[in-house]
């Protein structure tokens, strides 16, 4: 059978067993198990009502569980276990293990560069091009042309900015834009994606274009809320376009520019597609999602992978705990 | 606005100018992969691919017709064409030209060379050229000519035919593509009904540990899903397992493949000694459904709150059940929602690399997606530009044009989904 034709089997089959299952239990609920009529109708309402919500929940509360909550305690466990021992119990022996390889430092040192980086620079970017941006007439088309980068794939970007960083040697023509400009200013070609520390500014660079349409968005939009009487009056107290964005706009949107650093942080801390399509890791630019991948999928070791994944992990956790602090707040 | 107080701001200049470039910027890495799509492998290591969009000069060495083609014109003996043809070159305008390698700018179109015993060569500007001579020529070749000319740009569609249709091993991007919407289709549309439910739930019903439930959907938003990698290629191998000591007994060397099959398993086409793989695409769509269900659920609650409460109240005194109230009213009021998450879904399915890899392609790669196959690409072809670019580009032209027809909801989406 062709996996086209599975696959619109598997939608039809997941679909109505979708829907069957949502209809007949409440069905069965409804007429069967508590029925609303007889001498307990409205008792039997109330009962249904109270279970009615946990039908309605159940297959996300199972997919969730079993896809994003047990992973997380299942790979704490398999940290501190050696599967080449059966699973024995061995405490923070692959922790130990992962923090004398220098791949991990490398991984370390470099994600808290691209940590660095990524988030200040999208949104930096992402705030210039929001504020220059809502004050044309044509600004509908530049913003949607700087968030095009959001639809292509980080593989799709890797392929598109390697051939920006292409280097042919000196003397042939070169066909990448960047060496083309180093020649024709009289330099010398290089092959930027292995010249160590600085290749790691390039690969961000591929993240820092595809996120700040990301930020753009985010931004106009709080720009956009910030009150109309705020910017009036201090255009009448004298400030000049500057004051106006720094001192107004800027400390008005707070909230939302931290929004979308701490979104971006997240995205940053589990980067793996652009790095292992573009380097894998090599000429020192290792991540940590990369160097997990490495260990989990061919040196096969699930120790240390699990470890380095329970350290990604632990980076996340604070925002993690924000998050759900706001969330919280939000809704009382 | 800025400028509230009737003076036109000085800087608009500076804005329009800054804009422009940022835009030129961010679009120039893509336009070039573009272009490169269209042009053979010659144009794309012969010059940079901005050069591609203006007439070029280039060097060629072309060779006039042999003597088959000559013919006897008022005693002379004849060889016209236009060399430009000869080679299926496009037709451009000839600077200058010359008749040896050490010296190709020696003659100007429309110069007559001498070419002593083998008679005279008039080339004219559009390539036209004439070759005369009063004895008949022999051999089997033709002149050679050395052109220095300016041709227009050019584009193919050769690439894209290779990629998608070429069939060869290494060039399995045709499959890729449809393995791609294979795995995307399931994975955006099952997420969407399971998290409407849920949403609604936690939206409009009330019950207790209803807010810890919506505490645990932020949580589980930035929970970074390289955890779920082993624990779950674990869990599917177990399932396969499961399955094979439920429709027959497993080989004792490998519990993943068939020693016998029962009656229920012969029905189902398993046979003994069959292999079942841990990946495949139900193992992936499940595990795209999972990993989507956190923002799914969050989009769709924080959208379905703010619908007006009097309806969703009047229906319940109308007696509409919870089932019908969520059918008739919440799901098509809530369409932009459902609209936003769809193109999320769809644009990180159709994107995404390291869930493929885990958890769809096994080692007979007949699953494979274009992401993973153009990764391959990059290590086997790097040099390759001309099959990499067409590659690349035939995996972002859907997304994008998804990004362009449904922006809006893309942007709706955006806001809604950023935790405020």
């Amino acid at each position: 059978m062709h996996p086209a034709v599975q696959g619109l089997l598997t939608i039809a089959i997941g679909v109505s067993a979708c829907i069957g299952y949502f209809y007949f239990s409440n069905v069965i609920l409804d007429k069967v198990i508590f029925p609303a009529r007889g001498k307990h109708a409205g008792r039997n309402i109330n009962r249904a009502n109270l279970i009615r919500p946990w039908l309605f929940l159940f297959p996300a509360i199972a997919a969730l569980g079993l896809y994003l909550a047990y992973p997380v305690v299942e790979t704490l466990r398999l940290s501190l276990t050696d599967r080449d021992m059966g699973g024995a119990f061995i405490g923070f022996e692959n922790y130990r293990k992962m923090s004398i390889d220098p791949k991990f430092w490398e991984a370390m040192r470099n994600n808290a560069l691209w940590l660095l980086v990524v988030p200040a620079a999208s949104t930096a970017m992402g705030l210039l091009v929001a504020q220059l941006t809502d004050r044309i007439r044509w600004g509908a088309i530049a913003k949607s042309l700087i968030f095009m980068p959001m639809a292509i794939s980080f593989v799709g970007a890797a392929v598109i900015w390697k051939l920006v960083y292409d280097a042919r040697p000196l003397g042939t023509e070169q066909i990448g834009i960047l060496n083309a400009i180093l020649v024709a200013l009289g330099g010398e070609p290089h092959t930027f994606l292995t010249l160590p520390f600085w290749n790691n500014f390039f690969l961000m660079v591929v993240l820092i274009w595809i996120q700040t349409g990301f930020a753009m968005v985010i931004l106009s939009a709080a720009l956009r809320g910030v009150p109309e009487e705020t910017i009036e009056a201090a255009i009448v107290d004298g400030a000049n376009p500057f004051q106006i964005f720094f001192k107004i706009k800027i400390p008005q949107i707070m909230g939302t520019i931290v929004v979308v650093w701490t979104t971006i942080t997240i995205t940053v801390l589990k980067v793996f597609d652009i790095v292992f399509a573009m380097t894998n890791g090599q000429w020192e630019t290792q991540v940590l999602a990369n160097y997990m991948y490495d260990k989990l999928f061919r040196a096969n070791d699930w120790g240390v992978g699990s470890a380095a994944a329970m350290v990604i992990m632990l980076l996340v956790t604070p925002i993690l705990v924000w998050n759900v602090y706001n969330a919280r707040k939000e809704m009382k | 606005m800025d400028n509230i107080a009737g003076k036109k701001s000085s800087l608009t200049w500076a804005v329009h100018i800054s804009v422009a470039v940022l835009v030129f910027l961010w679009m120039f890495p893509t336009v070039g992969l573009l272009v490169s799509s269209f042009r053979s492998a010659d144009q794309i290591s012969g010059s940079g691919w901005w050069k591609a969009l203006f007439p070029q000069e280039q060097n060629v060495m072309i060779r006039t017709a042999g003597p088959a083609l000559q013919q006897q014109i008022d005693g002379a003996y004849v060889i016209e064409g236009n060399l430009f043809e000869q080679d299926d070159l496009p037709i451009g305008t000839v600077s200058v030209w010359g008749t040896s390698s050490r010296d190709i700018n020696a003659y100007k179109p429309g110069d007559t060379a001498d070419l002593g015993e083998d008679g005279q060569l008039t080339i004219a500007e559009n390539g036209d050229y004439t070759l005369l001579k009063t004895t008949e020529f022999s051999g089997s070749r033709g002149e050679r000519v050395f052109l220095t000319a300016k041709t227009p740009p050019t584009f193919t569609l050769q690439n894209y035919k290779t990629v998608l249709f070429s069939g060869q091993a290494t060039d399995k991007m045709g499959k890729a593509f449809l393995n791609t919407f294979t795995v995307t289709i399931p994975a955006t549309v099952i997420p969407i009904l399971i998290a409407a439910f849920a949403a609604y739930a936690l939206a409009w019903m009330d019950f207790p540990g209803r807010a810890l439930l919506i505490a645990a959907v932020v949580a589980l938003l930035v929970v970074p899903l390289q955890l779920a990698l082993i624990p779950l290629l674990s869990f599917h191998g177990a399932v396969v397992e499961a399955t094979i000591a439920f429709l027959g007994t497993p080989d004792p060397d490998n519990l993943r493949r068939f020693a016998t099959v029962n009656g229920l398993g012969r029905l189902l086409g398993f046979e003994p000694g069959e292999a079942v793989s841990s990946k495949g695409y139900l193992g992936v769509w499940m595990a795209h459904t999972g990993f989507g269900l956190p923002l799914a659920i969050y989009l769709l609650r924080n959208y379905m709150v703010g619908l007006p409460k009097d309806i969703i109240e009047n229906a319940r005194v109308d007696g509409a059940t919870e089932f019908q109230i969520f059918t008739k009213i919440i799901l098509p009021l809530s369409f932009p929602a459902l609209a936003s998450f769809a193109i999320f879904q769809f644009l990180w399915t159709w994107n995404d690399l390291l869930v493929a890899l885990v958890f769809l392609i096994d080692s007979s790669g007949d699953t494979t997606v274009m992401t993973r196959q153009i990764v391959e690409l990059l290590g086997t072809r790097g040099g390759n530009w001309e099959i990499l670019a067409t590659a690349a580009f035939v995996s972002i032209a859907v997304p994008l044009t998804v990004f362009f027809f449904m922006q809006k909801y893309l942007v709706r989406g955006l806001l809604a989904g950023s935790v405020k």
